[in-house]
């Protein structure tokens, strides 16, 4: 059974997808992830969209299940990499994934997941997230 | 009902040619992948932009799903089609399931009877230039969409 | 019969010729800045060949029989390049009227004794002809159809220019309608500009938008969430007071995106986002 792999770094698990995912793989991958976030306790998930050519309503929610479930677990989740055709798509499909943190590629999310993790720890009121693309707040 | 069918219809006229057809039959889950990639060498072939590609695969994606989920699988026309001067692709989805009873409110922001995001088909529809749909109830479903590349 | 009049029409090719280049000549008198006399006798001479060669006994009458398709393409070759040199479609249909004229004058001349013949091959020729001239319109306005399209698009490419206004910052000024076929442009120049460049503050200046309706609106919140989903943030800058008054007269929701009155004050938020810092120098008179 194919897997997608899940790498440690840190208080921070990174997911990087490189195939075409067809459901079953997704729903793995889902399980897998918030599985690996109970067991080792990460403080923030990073998933690596950057070679997915296509992203339709199934895998939209996949995200956002994923991101949804972490934050349960107390982890932020950060999609980086998505590719300009995908995101036009995926706002013409009334899908904005609201709810998903979005960072340009890894380096921009790692920083934006270790503000989050950070803000969380120590509370610091900065108006650290005067750009970040969070519009939601969850309650 | 028919009146909305009819206007629906409109937008595909008849001048519409074939260039190239291959078909292929949908039963599981692992088929969505080779048939997106079915779709995109059609695309690429006519030199469609890459959003418009993303755009195609995407819709195309979506009608799949639609159709392995309450058709149980059904059969998929992958057309190379030409109207006037420009090119595009055409894609047919015939399923042989439970049909849709009222078409137009299938086709409503926000309505789905399944446990998806309830914007499979109007989402879908804004994905392409043209979108076909006829629907009996016990007989099946046909839906048909037209991507123009420079669409 | 038919072969009669083929072998009178290819015997007759010299003399068809003639007779077509005379009616043009006084045709086209006022024309002759587009395009040069010789370069309209090749033509003709080049359709009327073509003509010829490929005519037979079954074929007059049908315009869409296969042997015309070299003749319909020199026509709409001809028609396409005439649409471009600016001639009016009316010149075109002269032009090609004219040869059918100059077939008819030598059946004319050939037939006089026989008129039943006569009036049935021009009958004939009539047809062909008809068929040919709308051969000619069509793809005349095709041709033109070709120079508003490519004029469409020299438009929307010229009117979306990304401008990287600081590290970090592109600014992208929107001059005219938004309607969604330009939207899709400035999204894709902006996303591709913004994965280009590594931006993470875009900033929409819609100055130059005349009116800002519920689909512009639209169009615009689609390309900040586009934006978004990238991961960076976009802010709407440049907006009249009247366009405000109208956005919310209209209904329009705008309250999660960022919007700034004028394109300083979009950068100066975007330099609080990256915690930069714009200061007058200090003079050393000053201190």
């Amino acid at each position: 059974m194919e897997k997608i792999p899940i790498l440690r770094m840190g208080p921070f698990l990174l997911v990087t997808i490189q195939v075409d995912l067809y459901d079953r793989l997704a729903l793995n991958l889902e399980a897998d992830l918030i599985k690996t976030i109970s067991d080792t306790n990460a403080k923030g998930v990073l998933i690596d969209i950057s070679v997915v050519s296509i992203v339709d309503s199934f895998m939209g929610r996949i995200i956002g299940n994923i991101a949804s479930m972490s934050k349960i677990l107390d982890a932020e989740t950060v999609v980086v990499g998505m590719q300009p055709a995908v995101a036009i798509t995926l706002i013409e499909l009334g899908l904005p994934l609201t709810g998903v943190h979005t960072a340009l590629n890894v380096e921009r999310g790692m920083e934006l997941l270790r503000a989050k993790v950070n803000l969380d720890d120590y509370s610091s009121s900065e108006d650290e997230d005067g750009y970040e693309p969070d519009d939601q707040r969850d309650y | 009902m028919t009146i909305h069918l009819a206007k629906m219809r409109m937008g595909m006229s008849q001048m519409i040619s074939v260039i190239t057809k291959q078909s292929m039959l949908i039963q599981q889950d692992q088929d969505v992948v080779p048939f997106r990639n079915r779709v995109k060498e059609c695309a690429v072939k006519l030199k469609m932009g890459l959003v418009n590609q993303t755009k195609l695969i995407t819709a195309a994606s979506e009608l799949v799903r639609n159709m392995l989920k309450y058709g149980r699988g059904g059969q998929v026309v992958i057309e190379a089609v030409s109207k006037r001067n420009q090119f595009g692709v055409r894609l047919i989805f015939i399923d042989k399931g439970p049909g849709i009873p009222d078409i137009a409110l299938a086709m409503k922001d926000g309505y789905s009877t399944g446990k998806s995001l309830g914007l499979g088909l109007p989402g879908t529809k804004r994905l392409v230039n043209e979108f076909d749909i006829e629907s009996a109830v016990g007989v099946g479903t046909k839906v048909s969409i037209i991507k123009w590349c420079n669409g | 019969m038919g072969s009669n009049i083929i072998e009178i029409l290819k015997n007759s090719q010299s003399t068809i010729l003639e007779n077509w280049s005379k009616t043009q000549a006084s045709a086209m008198s006022f024309n002759d800045d587009l395009i040069s006399s010789q370069e309209i006798q090749e033509q003709s001479e080049e359709l009327i060949t073509a003509f010829l060669r490929n005519l037979n006994e079954e074929n007059l009458g049908n315009g869409d029989a296969p042997e015309f398709d070299e003749v319909v393409e020199s026509l709409s070759d001809l028609s396409i390049s005439r649409a471009k040199l600016g001639f009016s479609p009316k010149e075109t249909s002269v032009f090609v009227n004219g040869m059918k004229n100059a077939i008819i004058d030598v059946l004319e001349a050939q037939l006089i004794s026989q008129p039943a013949q006569l009036y049935a091959a021009s009958k004939k020729l009539n047809y062909l002809f008809d068929s040919f001239s709308i051969v000619t319109f069509e793809t005349f306005i095709r041709g033109r159809e070709e120079v508003i399209i490519r004029q469409t698009d020299e438009i929307s490419e010229i009117s979306t220019p990304v401008i990287r206004v600081w590290e970090g910052i592109l600014a992208l000024p929107i001059i005219g309608t938004l309607d969604s076929a330009r939207t899709q442009v400035v999204m894709e120049n902006l996303l591709e500009a913004i994965v280009e460049t590594g931006s993470s503050i875009a900033i929409l200046d819609i100055s130059g938008v005349p009116a800002v309706d519920s689909l512009v609106a639209q169009h615009l919140m689609k390309t900040v969430a586009a934006t978004r989903l990238m991961g960076a943030e976009c802010v709407i800058s440049g907006i009249r007071p009247e366009i405000a008054q109208t956005i919310v007269h209209l209904g329009i929701d705008l309250s999660n995106i960022i919007t700034k009155a004028s394109l300083a004050h979009a950068l100066r938020f975007s330099f609080q986002s990256l915690k930069l810092e714009v200061r007058k120098q200090q003079t050393p008179a000053n201190r």
